[in-house]
């Protein structure tokens, strides 16, 4: 192990200008990919902000008695899909009309507005299909007057969050592909600048998972770096359009530190496999 | 001479060797080297010395036919089994094949650190091998310090170091002038001495004829002449 790592530690003492090449490719394939999990994870986040949004309200006719409406409310929530019911009465509607449209604070009167029962779905369940089953289930009360949820809207959000997502998985895919094709690449070349060091260690017997542990550690080694590398130029990249364009949303500390463990697993094993190739090879 | 009874540390038994775009490299070559001897292989380019050679330390495998080198069967030899055979082995080469960024003491000590080689036990060997090659003062030199002779001593070197029973040498004096030449082959012949066998391939006629050893010559894959068989017939007993 100490001379894996010692000879790890001469291949970038060795071809430093190699080791930095590599690194900097590390770095700028995980950073375009990281750019792009920066675009994909905020559009996500504003379709979720959105989709929080969907509620059914369920207008209750005049003088339904508030025992009903109690009842209707237990059993709405207890439905699979439904986040949350809640009774509204004219006088709770009252107060957040005119909370939400000031203008018009004075024209209201709660004799004007009618009780609802609100309805928040669970995420997953904000397709267009259930809110219109569940619109329609709460439409069987004999008490519900009217129910709305905005049709259009919801088929809009829903039809936006699935092209996003196949968008998101299809970059994504291709952008990784890019990186793990580039960085097996760069390897590929610190494995061949090393050819003889390689042929030399097999003639004198030295056994496969001996030759690769240095190259192992080395790609282990880029790959970090090259990791953090791309999250500081992401990390610029989201503070410059933050502050020039949109406020946007960064990775969270645990999914960053993914990112750079990805760098890492990318390095260790596209050197393994490109070793592996080499040893098969020749 | 060799004792004709000496048990094969090296036994060829009907080895062919086919490239898919060359052709026949190697046909039906049987022969036997014996523990201690020294063999000359011989022939034009391109008549299988160097095949011959890498069957011997398993870089090639046969198409036909069975190598055994010191126990270990070609046609059932793993990864592990080959590695573990190596270490047995000296492997000697035409361009040194030294590493240029370290020195020769480091060259001859890399060959005991990836094997294992406890570091206690690696400074006393590398300082006997390179002595034995007569290159203890320039042990901290480069390759690019070193003559082409002296450079193919390092690489002798790291051929000894790990005590093989065998040293595999292929066209060893090929990049040498006479004297550099004359220099290798005698320490060739002092380390054949002290009981390890030397299989060499040579171009150098004026060296077999000098030497008076077993020759083996080689003409497009076939064996054309072994100057043991000529003094015994060799036993078909593989």
């Amino acid at each position: 192990m100490r001379l894996a790592l010692r000879e790890a530690f001469m291949g970038f003492q060795r071809a430093p200008l190699l080791s930095a090449l590599s690194i900097l490719t590390i770095g700028f394939s995980l950073f375009a990919f990281g750019l792009f999990g920066l675009v994909a994870l905020n559009i996500r986040n504003a379709v979720q902000q959105v989709e929080e949004r969907v509620e059914i309200r369920a207008f209750l006719t005049d003088g339904t008695p508030v025992e009903a409406a109690a009842a209707a409310v237990g059993d709405v929530g207890s439905f699979p899909e439904v986040l949350k019911a809640e009774f509204v009465s004219k006088e709770q509607a009252l107060v957040l009309a005119r909370r939400e449209l000031k203008e018009f604070r004075e024209e209201f009167d709660a004799s004007v507005l009618p009780a609802s029962i609100d309805v928040r779905l669970k995420d997953g369940y904000r397709d267009p299909r259930t809110v219109s089953a569940v619109a329609a289930r709460l439409r069987a009360y004999p008490f519900v007057d009217e129910v709305r949820y905005g049709d259009d809207w919801v088929e809009k959000v829903y039809r936006l969050r699935t092209i996003a997502t196949v968008a998101g998985i299809a970059l994504g895919l291709a952008f990784a592909s890019v990186a793990v094709i580039i960085i097996g690449t760069t390897i590929r070349m610190t494995v061949l600048s090393r050819a003889r060091e390689i042929a030399i260690m097999r003639m004198v017997g030295a056994t496969d998972g001996f030759i690769r542990s240095p190259f192992l550690i080395e790609g282990f080694v880029k790959g970090i770096l090259g990791g953090l590398m791309a999250l500081l130029l992401t990390w610029a990249a989201h503070q410059l359009i933050s502050s020039q364009l949109i406020e946007t949303q960064f990775f969270a500390p645990r999914l960053a530190g993914l990112g750079v463990a990805a760098g890492a697993l990318i390095g260790a094993l596209g050197s393994a496999l490109s070793v592996g190739r080499h040893l098969r090879d020749v | 001479m060799t004792e004709p009874k000496a048990p094969g540390i090296i036994r060829f038994a009907n080895v062919s060797k086919e490239y898919p775009r060359t052709g026949t490299a190697l046909a039906g070559i049987s022969l036997e080297v014996a523990k201690g001897e020294f063999v000359f292989l011989t022939g034009p380019s391109g008549s299988g010395k160097s095949t011959l050679l890498k069957m011997i330390y398993l870089e090639e495998r046969p198409s036909r036919g069975d190598v055994k080198v010191s126990g270990v069967l070609a046609s059932a030899a793993h990864g592990a089994d080959v590695a573990r055979l190596r270490r047995k082995l000296g492997i000697v080469f035409q361009d040194f094949r030294l590493l240029e960024d370290r020195t020769a003491e480091h060259n001859v000590s890399f060959a005991l650190e990836v094997i294992g080689t406890p570091r206690a036990a690696i400074g006393p060997k590398v300082a006997r091998a390179l002595a034995q090659v007569g290159l203890a003062s320039k042990a901290g030199s480069l390759p690019r310090e070193l003559s082409g002779g002296e450079q193919q001593r390092v690489a002798i070197a790291r051929a000894l170091v790990n005590d093989p029973f065998v040293l595999i040498a292929d066209e060893p004096t090929g990049n040498l002038d006479d004297r550099a030449t004359r220099g290798i082959f005698q320490l060739l012949r002092d380390i054949n001495a002290a009981g390890t066998a030397v299989v060499m391939a040579t171009h150098n006629l004026d060296l077999i004829r000098r030497s008076g050893l077993r020759t083996i010559e080689l003409n497009r894959g076939q064996l054309v002449f072994d100057s043991a068989a000529e003094a015994r017939p060799v036993e078909d007993d593989a």
